[in-house]
């Protein structure tokens, strides 16, 4: 069973063996198709049309799932690495651990936003970009520029404490949870730290940046959080929505995973603590 | 009344009636540009859609129109060029924008958009729409 730790926790060695996990997918040719099935699904994800990826309701079974599949794919290089989550509640600057360059690396350079400290700054020549917005193939990154500060703990209990899932016409202007935490309405947590980090991580190609995991485990375990608080609500909507994914219809692009098949993340991992 | 609301009722609508909905909405409200249930038809339409700009700014041509129907990349119902390259982008329901450069933040008018993927692109080109 995965055990899923919080970064800020992790050994040296855990560090070492997640990062190169990381670029031996990178390596091996795996790691880019994650950037294209993430970008290809927010590029199609609108809110009048189909939506799966985002801005819907199966935002977070969909990245559950997205992320269980990475995670498979690290262990396929090394059983023991499990995804760390990036708790941005409580490391909220530029010079938090998670930047330093025996991670993930640090900001980019003020000239052209570059990445190069750490294992994924171009000039390591481990990290290419190759599903790319432009045509810059090093990381990019601008910590705290296009926003000012990270979601606080506060505004983050504010979220969990949402009764409803989520609300009809369920996509960017719903009410609920689930918007609350993806961040089109209200204080804005999910959207709000991509663009905190800036970079690529502002792209629909975003898991160029492998914060991206650490970023999106912690969304994950927020929903877990939200999940063992509201024990009456659940899922929404259940059945018979146009251009939804219904509790028990599958998602693309697997076939064969519905959001009630992630609802319980146990069977798959736990986390270290609760929120 | 706010366009929040126009896009709104107009989802519901859209969920209540299934794939036959006409894009007009109730006499005296303002039809949105939004993409169909079938993913193609696109009406620009509203103040912001209308809005065609032609600039240089920073250094780079963006230019802004609407767009009628089309193209698999124009459920936005409006396209804009960077140099002549067409930046991904897209209308969320409460009638403000994105782009693939800025896809977690929204923007009030295309034009907003444009100059933002201007100042993100550093004077990088655009990858071509595939």
């Amino acid at each position: 069973m995965a055990f899923r730790k919080n970064q800020a926790s992790l050994t040296a060695k855990e560090k070492r063996d997640f990062v190169n996990a990381v670029l031996a997918l990178k390596r091996a040719g795996r790691y880019d198709a994650f950037v294209s099935t993430h970008n290809s699904f927010i590029i199609s994800d609108t809110d009048n049309g189909e939506r799966v990826g985002h801005r819907s309701p199966s935002f977070l079974p969909w990245h559950r799932r997205f992320l269980l599949q990475f995670e498979q794919a690290l262990q396929s290089v090394d059983p023991n690495v499990t995804l760390p989550y990036w708790d941005w509640t409580a490391d909220r600057t530029a010079s938090a651990s998670l930047w330093d360059a025996g991670f993930l690396g640090g900001n980019g350079r003020s000239s052209d936003g570059q990445v190069t400290t750490g294992p994924f700054a171009f000039a390591a020549g481990g990290w290419t970009l190759n599903v790319r917005p432009d045509s810059r193939s090093y990381l990019r990154r601008s910590l705290g520029s296009a926003v000012a500060a990270l979601p606080t703990r506060a505004e983050t209990e504010s979220v969990l404490a949402i009764q409803a899932y989520d609300a009809a016409p369920w996509n960017s202007s719903s009410e609920g949870f689930r918007n609350n935490l993806e961040g089109w309405r209200g204080v804005n947590l999910h959207n709000r730290v991509h663009v905190w980090v800036g970079g690529h991580m502002t792209t629909g190609m975003s898991p160029n940046d492998p914060v991206f995991w650490l970023h999106h485990c912690f969304i994950d375990k927020l929903w877990a959080e939200w999940q063992r608080r509201h024990p009456g609500q659940g899922y929404l909507p259940a059945a018979g929505t146009a251009n939804v994914v219904d509790l028990g219809e599958t998602m693309k692009p697997w076939n064969d995973t519905t959001p009630a098949d992630m609802l319980d993340h146990t069977r798959h991992y736990t986390y270290d603590t609760g929120f | 009344m706010s366009q929040v609301t126009h896009a709104s009722e107009l989802t519901r609508r859209r969920m209540l009636q299934g794939a036959a909905v006409a894009l007009t909405a109730a006499a005296g409200t303002v039809v949105l540009g939004v993409t169909g249930p079938a993913g193609g038809q696109a009406t620009a339409a509203g103040p912001e859609a209308s809005d065609e700009f032609d600039e240089v700014f920073k250094g780079r041509r963006i230019q802004g129109r609407p767009v009628q129907g089309g193209g698999h990349h124009h459920t936005a119902g409006y396209t804009v060029l960077v140099d002549g390259e067409e930046l991904h982008m897209m209308r969320n329901a409460d009638g403000t924008w994105i782009s693939v450069v800025n896809h977690y933040q929204t923007f009030p008018t295309p034009r907003a958009l444009a100059r933002a993927a201007v100042q993100e692109l550093q004077g990088a080109t655009l990858v071509p729409l595939a």
